[in-house]
């Protein structure tokens, strides 16, 4: 039989269409506006200030939240001081485990209206706050509990002890599992905390503090304080800060690390990532095309770790790429609180214009842009799933990180090549490897320069296992039994 | 210029023209010690062509000693991170070897250094002192190559069906400003843990107490250490510091000592690229807590990898 | 018959990577309209079938007129598009069926072991074909396989093939003896390759049957199978599929995997006798907004 030259086209237009789906929004109390989270109670900010916060999908206001200024700042610290001196630094750690274990529960009972207020709040799909960032926060909280009475067998031959008042600043992407991955190994640790989510999705933290008081923790343990960058800033400079836990951006991650080199302060920098994404012509091919769609479209892409650069082995390029913008195909842009949504809405205005502009470099730069034909909503900030052939690894959208739904794909044709391409970047967060081989893959995972390796997998998360990444990527680990160790300051 | 002479106009710049510090004791004439530094392997002289004069308590020279520049830096890391990988592969049990041969080497040579420190200053006591500790400490951590991974690593119990495992990894090349009060030990403290974990380095020797640095390079050099994989320059601390801390191709940089505006100068420009930080103390030397697995895993990260089980 | 294709070409299969696939799947949320339309696509979809050593005339005439006319009270309930019986009762099926537009199905080929010889086979199908089967739907012989036989199995499958006629073929892999999902991928491709017009995951007799997991596998097979060659080869879950709900979930995968041009009872069946009913019910609900009882629909 002879193979037809014409390109056998699947057809994903949708004679059969899934109806709206919509989660119901019917039991979620929010208020019209949120103080700040200090000593225990929410209060005004000192200047008065308040922010909104919108709901990328529909643009539209859903809360105030403060601002907060130095003073407020000051106000928070001293009350995490005044905590970890008066509290947190004598309880017995058994019964600061139990705290942290009744921040898991109600956050499990409380799940679904997380879930919700995160996708209305940030724009990711509903299925996947459910489904990922909502339960895996209350099982950081959960995992990181029953550490709190058993941190000697964290660190082997030495003693160990907390190290005070944690200040936290953490990014849009994941903004309740981000809290968590953060509070939880603070607490258990012995450290008391003030933490700052990001300025366009400070809802779901705020809600839990309301699930921190709720679970009585002493007053002052735990404060969250809203605000933008000069907000981090003067958290970050603050004297009386004992450790700095900072997720965002590279740049943010260096100009944190300068201006903290005049203090003792630790530091644990969660940065950013342009991952390798490697395909062998051994792989299973279909399970990694889903790898690759995993990858890069979870969570719109704004995913530090998101497998951002595919490398496909050329033998089997054609077929891969032919798949993926099949698979491309099927994904459904939308309604964030739509269960069958797959991409939600771009986080802000401001992130858009930089994944368009990123678009353009592309373009510019004579790469080769397929955009699936999927409908999205006039209102809102939405992209398209992006893939980009015709790159090279000079091209600035294969070297940047663009924290958005857009792939470029690269090929190669041996081992040595790819490990070669995959490590010259300053990034070093993650990787991916698809092959059949055993000896392959530990091969591949050995020589990847990359803190997080997902071999035949990718973006798997679990509080037991270690996240961080090597080089620019950023310093220390969180989640795990490492995830303890910044937290504590080790006596030798 | 053949060497003898270049070595002589060095003598006569750096002395003023005053003759050889050397005392001579007999009708023969001793040889003396060239005193190089130690890159990829070989003994070349600074690139710069400059020296110090390391003199004695009496103010008699000792030996010229180099004066390290940028330049010589910028090779040095060259060789390290040429070498990195190579000797990150080896095996744990391999590297454990090595470590070992070069405390044995170290014994082999225990006269030598104990000649050099005392001409540094330190009594016999002290000396003895120094030797036998460094000879310990470099076992020590020879013992550590093949076991801190296995005491830092952990299977993650997740919750999907995969096997997940963290290990520990060598950060790469590190660059070690050596602890100025001690000549023999300070460099032993920071050279052992570095390369027990699969770090190449290039450290900057005690600039009052340089000469078991150049020694201690001839001792690497025969004790089946790769080439590149420890560097050793000698030179002025203020000079190098900045380079030492900013260059983009070191993962890391390890101080000695308590400065407070170098480190801050140090840590400030190690965020350039992230770099890692490790600040230790000069003044605990001689003290237990000063060796332990902790400062290996200070220049190591941490790798997780995930694979699905199934079938 | 035998075409460029070799048997290791068969792409590798993640187990995990699949199932994390159809856990995904499974998160559709197929409600009101769509939801409609998905039963009555399921409904035409339905290969009816009784493959009980205990059947005979009565059994079969009964379950065709349940084929022809599921439920009289519901508007606009397509008829189902085969009915799957035993060769020695095609015949009787046939007269059932005369006036409507739905198959008959005959199992041959020493179904379902396929423990017989080639020949016996080949005149099974041929007396099945001649008894008035419209389709055929055969068992591989899966011992061969097993030890690695894959020209036996492909050359089988393409002598049954050329003894169907103008019947089409599907051929039943039995997927629950096959192990593992490589397998199940190998088997598809030497199916498709041999001159399968639809692939089926299994008998019914063999535990486990149809899965979502095997399915999206047979169903990226046939996808391959179309990318390289241009023809559409249909895919039939048999077995297992009882709920409505699992069969709006069959029918994601497939849109999914396949798109719009399988979601057609030429290119996809559900092999399946309890669903029917389920279906029905479903149906009822939504028309009605109320929920049903077995006792309201025929047992057949």
């Amino acid at each position: 039989m002879k193979k037809t030259k014409k390109e056998n086209k699947l057809n994903f237009d949708s004679k059969w269409t899934y109806d709206p789906a919509p989660e119901s929004v019917d039991h979620i109390r929010l208020k019209d506006s949120y103080g700040l989270f200090i000593n225990g109670e929410f209060s005004e900010p000192a200047s008065g200030k308040y922010f909104p916060t919108i709901n990328p999908a529909t643009e539209k206001k859903i809360a105030d939240v403060a601002d907060a200024n130095e003073k407020d700042v000051n106000r928070a610290v001293s009350s995490a001081r005044n905590a970890y001196d008066k509290y947190w630094k004598k309880m017995p750690a058994k019964e600061r485990g139990k705290y942290i274990y009744r921040i898991a529960r109600i956050m499990q009972e409380r799940a679904r209206e997380l879930a919700v207020i995160e996708s209305l709040d940030g724009g990711k799909p509903i299925r996947e706050s459910r489904d990922i960032d909502v339960p895996l926060a209350a099982a950081h909280f959960f995992y990181y509990a029953g550490w709190a009475d058993k941190i000697d067998y964290a660190i082997p031959g030495a003693k160990s002890h907390s190290l005070g008042v944690a200040g936290q600043i953490i990014p849009w992407n994941f903004p309740l599992l981000m809290a968590a991955w953060k509070i939880a190994p603070a607490l258990a640790a012995g450290n008391t905390v003030v933490l700052k989510p990001a300025e366009t999705t400070p809802l779901t933290a705020l809600k839990l503090a309301e699930i921190i008081n709720d679970a009585g923790l002493p007053p002052g343990v735990v404060n969250i304080i809203t605000g933008a960058g000069s907000t981090g800033a003067a958290l970050v400079n603050h004297p009386d800060i004992d450790k700095i836990a900072f997720t965002g951006s590279t740049e943010v991650g260096k100009i944190i690390q300068k201006s903290i080199a005049g203090s003792n302060k630790k530091y644990t920098l969660e940065l950013g990532g342009k991952a390798a994404n490697i395909i062998f012509e051994d792989a299973a091919i279909d399970q990694a095309v889903e790898g690759i769609v995993n990858g890069i479209f979870f969570n719109q892409g704004h995913v530090c770790c998101a497998g951002s650069r595919l490398f496909v082995q050329e033998s089997v390029a054609k077929k891969v790429i032919r798949k993926l913008k099949d698979r491309m195909e099927t994904l459904i842009i939308g309604d964030p609180l739509d269960k069958n949504t797959d991409i939600g809405a771009i986080n802000s205005k401001m992130q858009l214009d930089k994944i368009k502009q990123y678009i353009k470099i592309g373009i510019n730069e004579g790469g080769e842009c397929f955009q699936t034909s999927c409908a999205i909503p006039s209102k809102g900030y939405w992209h398209r799933p992006t893939l980009f052939t015709n790159v090279s690894q000079s091209s600035r959208i294969v070297q940047e990180e663009i924290f958005g739904p857009v792939l470029s794909v690269q090929t190669f044709r041996t081992v040595e090549e790819v490990i070669e391409k995959a490590n010259n970047i300053p990034y070093g967060l993650s990787g991916g490897v698809w092959t059949d081989k055993g000896s392959k893959i530990f091969k591949m995972t050995t020589a990847l320069k990359a803190g997080v390796v997902w071999a035949n997998t990718y973006n798997k998360f679990d509080p037991t296992s270690p996240f961080g990444g090597y080089k620019e990527s950023g310093v220390g680990r969180e989640g795990g039994l490492h995830g303890l160790m910044p937290y504590l300051h080790v006596e030798n | 210029m053949d060497s003898t002479e270049k070595n002589k106009t060095l003598v006569e710049l750096g002395t003023n023209g005053k003759t050889n510090g050397q005392t001579m004791k007999s009708d023969r004439l001793d040889v003396m010690k060239t005193y190089k530094i130690y890159i990829d392997g070989k003994f070349p002289r600074t690139e710069s062509g400059r020296y110090y004069p390391l003199n004695d308590s009496d103010g008699k020279i000792i030996a010229n000693i180099c004066l390290s520049s940028r330049k010589d830096f910028r090779e040095a890391v060259v060789a390290a991170r040429k070498a990195q990988s190579g000797w990150a592969s080896k095996s744990a049990y391999n590297r454990g070897q090595i470590l070992y041969r070069i405390a044995e080497m170290l014994e082999g040579r225990r006269e030598q250094f104990i000649h050099e420190l005392k001409e540094q200053g330190s009594t016999s006591a002290q000396a003895e002192k120094e030797i036998n500790l460094s000879i310990d400490r470099m076992l020590y951590y020879a013992g550590w190559c093949d076991k801190f991974q296995q005491v830092f690593s952990a299977v993650n119990p997740v919750e999907s069906s995969h096997f997940n495992f963290s290990v520990p990894e060598s950060m790469g090349v590190i660059s070690i400003l050596s602890a100025e009060n001690t000549g023999l030990l300070g460099l032993i403290t920071a050279i052992a843990p570095a390369i027990a974990g699969g770090n190449t380095l290039v450290i900057l020797a005690s600039t009052s107490k340089p000469l078991s640095a150049v020694t201690l390079g001839e001792v690497l050099n025969s004790s089946d250490v790769p080439g590149g994989v420890v560097n050793i320059l000698t030179g002025q601390r203020s000079e190098l510091l900045s380079h030492f801390s900013t260059h983009m191709d070191v993962n890391a940089v390890v101080y000695f000592g308590a400065n407070g505006d170098e480190i801050i100068k140090l840590k400030e420009s190690a965020s350039l690229n992230v770099k890692r930080v490790s600040i230790y103390k000069d003044d605990e030397m001689y003290e237990d807590k000063t060796q332990n697995p902790y400062r290996i895993m200070d220049l190591q990260e941490i790798k997780t990898t995930w694979h699905p089980i199934g079938q | 018959m035998r075409t460029d294709y070799t048997y290791a070409e068969s792409q590798a299969i993640d187990q995990v990577g699949v199932e994390e696939r159809i856990s995904r799947f499974g998160k559709r949320s197929i409600k009101k309209e769509s939801k409609m339309s998905a039963l009555m696509l399921a409904m035409s979809m339905l290969d009816l079938t009784t493959l009980e050593a205990k059947d005979t005339p009565g059994k079969v005439m009964q379950l065709c007129t349940k084929a022809m006319y599921p439920h009289s009270a519901i508007p606009g309930i397509p008829s189902v598009a085969a009915v799957c019986v035993y060769p020695n009762l095609v015949r009787v099926a046939k007269e059932a069926l005369k006036n409507s537009k739905v198959k008959v199905a005959a199992v041959a080929t020493a179904f379902p072991s396929g423990m017989s010889s080639r020949k016996v086979k080949i005149e099974e199908t041929k007396w099945a074909v001649g008894e008035g089967a419209d389709e055929i739907d055969m068992v591989i012989s899966r011992g061969h396989f097993l030890a690695g036989e894959y020209n036996f199995v492909f050359d089988e499958i393409a002598a049954v093939k050329a003894a169907c006629g103008n019947a089409h073929l599907k051929v039943i892999l039995e997927t629950g003896e096959l192990s593992t999902l490589d397998n199940v991928r190998k088997a598809s491709d030497i199916a498709m390759h041999a001159g399968a017009d639809f692939i089926k995951t299994s008998t019914g007799k063999i535990q486990p049957a149809a899965t979502l997991p095997v399915t999206l596998v047979m169903l990226e097979a046939i996808r391959d199978y179309y990318y390289t060659t241009g023809k559409k080869i249909g895919m039939k879950p048999a077995g297992g599929i009882a709920t409505s709900k699992l069969a709006i979930q069959y029918l994601v995968v497939l849109r999914e995997t396949l798109g719009e041009d399988w979601l057609t009872p030429d290119l996809f069946r559900f092999g399946a006798s309890a669903l029917a009913n389920d279906i029905l019910m479903q149906v009822l609900k939504q028309q009605t907004g109320v929920y049903q009882s077995i006792d309201y629909f025929s047992k057949d």
